[in-house]
């Protein structure tokens, strides 16, 4: 009996498959990177935290200065979130929607906080709003405190986290096109009722995704608001300010626990959003394909 | 009460679209604009329906200044080439759509809404698939959404761009049967823009025929075919009478032997 060779080789499922070695290669280096680089300093975090108990690590946590960063940083990302989903929206509304000039130099000014190290836009505003700033002497005589002060980390943190949402939308409702808009226009609606009933829908997984972006980025946000805080403590000191203002008094496990708090908000922010893909699965897929 | 563009021109930058098209059709007319693709047919329709301004030119409607009417209280049905389904909606809430936008004291009730949904997809022969989405409707059942989306205004004027455009030729030749039929229980105007010179001429009162942003010639199909007013228009359609159409021609498989 003659053998037939197969005409599939061995190993391949499919003729883009490549040589079984280079595929396990290829999953064992992404594996170990995610592991090194990823999983085990989120371990360390929580382990940190715990190598007292964890009686210890609540109490960290409990300390009046630590519940003051926390509820300052909680207090900036629910204005700073807010404003940059409508500042987001906007610039991606007249960008995707609208002809005019100048749109691609708009589009390459969204990525500026992308691309500008976030201590120097903290020294922007400092720069701007500062006592020695431009406004500085005409804020103190109206008495309007931004830097060392609440609006300054509010202000930081909004440029920072500018480009989330835009980034997210921009591509999404230019591939969406202005039909939807214009068919609902033609049948009678408003410009705010066919934003309401045509536009958001078609963009909210994009922005729910967006959104949960730009808040873990808010709240985690270290350079720029380091510039601009001034590090008072139980005053203007957030959470990545105030662990490593206890790290450096050698507070490991306070810095650890709350370090470990900020880690699990990333934890929250990655499960909401694998719930929110898994139970809408359909209803996302609807909209996206047509 | 009739249609009446008077020297309508628009420019798209330094690309003229519309070169002052002028015509006249009677109410209730079914209107065809005809023409290749770049000679304007689109835009013409779009001006129509308040999607675009023109830049000069008049339209008078049932006896209203046409153009100074904002797209939104025009009451056009306008069907897009490519439907623009509201794809979070389902069947029933497109139809409802228009209805439902409206101010409240124009809002009908939302049992009379759900009667005028059902009426509708009966009419467009789509009973019982109110629930789906547009995603999970073939292209001829996604069309006859949208025709009936628009019909739910109880539109004055009917405005349909390349209606069969994405469709396969059996799918075409049955909404066209029915579309007319359509336009005869309904008399509403209505004006279509195709590049299908059999299609224009079969289905409608009135053929325009475009070039270049100008209308060539306007008539009855048979006066058109009778009596071209130019040479453009006759070998425009001197395709159809020669039973060719605008089909490319036919590629020839050839079997190939493999030893």
């Amino acid at each position: 009996m003659s053998a037939i060779a197969s005409p599939v080789p061995r190993g391949f499922a499919t003729p883009t498959d490549d040589h079984p070695v280079v595929r396990i290669a290829l999953i064992l280096v992404s594996v170990g990177f995610i592991t090194i680089f990823l999983v085990l300093p989120l371990i360390t975090v929580f382990a940190q935290a715990l190598a007292h108990g964890f009686a210890e690590a609540c109490d960290a946590v409990l300390q009046p200065d630590a519940l003051s960063a926390v509820r300052l940083t909680l207090i900036v990302a629910a204005i700073a979130v807010p404003l940059n989903v409508a500042f987001g929206i906007a610039a991606a509304w007249a960008i995707s929607k609208f002809d005019f000039a100048g749109k691609s130099f708009l589009t390459s000014l969204i990525d500026i906080p992308f691309s500008v190290s976030p201590v120097i836009s903290g020294l922007i505003y400092v720069l701007v709003f500062g006592l020695q700033g431009w406004f500085g002497s005409a804020l103190r005589d109206m008495n309007i405190k931004i830097i060392f002060a609440l609006p300054g980390i509010v202000l930081a943190t909004t440029f920072v986290t500018f480009p989330f949402v835009a980034r997210e939308l921009i591509p999404l409702m230019t591939d969406q096109g202005r039909d939807e808009e214009e068919a609902a226009v033609s049948l009678g609606a408003s410009g705010w009722r066919t934003f309401l009933r045509v536009t958001l829908p078609n963009i909210k997984w994009g922005l729910l995704y967006a959104v949960l972006l730009c808040n873990a980025r808010a709240m985690g946000e270290f350079g720029a608001v380091s510039v601009v805080s001034g590090h008072i403590r139980g005053l203007t000191n957030t959470m990545p300010l105030h662990v490593e203002v206890l790290y450096n008094d050698y507070q490991y496990v306070g810095a650890f626990a709350i370090a470990s708090l900020l880690a699990m908000l990333a934890l929250v922010t990655l499960v909401l959003k694998s719930l929110l893909e898994w139970r809408y699965a359909d209803e996302i897929a609807a909209v996206h394909r047509h | 009460m009739a249609l009446v563009v008077q020297s309508v021109a628009k420019q798209f930058g330094r690309f003229p679209a519309l070169n002052g098209v002028s015509f006249e059709a009677p109410e209730g007319a079914f209107v065809a604009l005809l023409g290749p693709s770049g000679s304007g047919k689109t835009t013409l329709l779009r001006i129509l329906g308040g999607l675009e301004f023109a830049d000069v030119g008049q339209v008078t409607f049932g006896g209203l200044d046409w153009l100074s009417i904002p797209a939104r209280e025009r009451r056009a049905g306008f069907v897009f080439q490519q439907y623009a389904l509201f794809r979070h909606m389902t069947v029933a809430k497109n139809i409802a759509f228009g209805l439902e936008v409206r101010s409240r004291s124009q809002r009908p009730t939302r049992a009379e809404i759900a009667r005028r949904v059902e009426e509708l997809l009966h009419l467009v022969q789509l009973e019982g698939l109110g629930k789906r989405y547009p995603s999970q409707l073939s292209g001829g059942q996604r069309q006859r959404v949208a025709l009936a989306r628009a019909l739910a205004i109880e539109p004055r004027m009917l405005l349909l761009d390349e209606p069969f455009g994405a469709l396969d030729a059996k799918v075409r030749k049955e909404l066209r049967v029915w579309l007319r039929a359509l336009h005869d229980k309904t008399g509403i105007t209505t004006v279509f823009v195709t590049h299908d010179q059999e299609e224009a001429l079969q289905l409608a009162d009135f053929v325009a025929v475009m070039n270049a942003g100008r209308i060539e010639q306007i008539g009855a199909p048979a006066d058109l075919r009778e009596a071209p007013a130019t040479a453009f228009v006759a070998e425009f359609l001197e395709d159809v009478s020669n039973g060719r159409g605008f089909a490319p021609p036919r590629l020839q498989p050839r079997v190939v032997h493999l030893h």
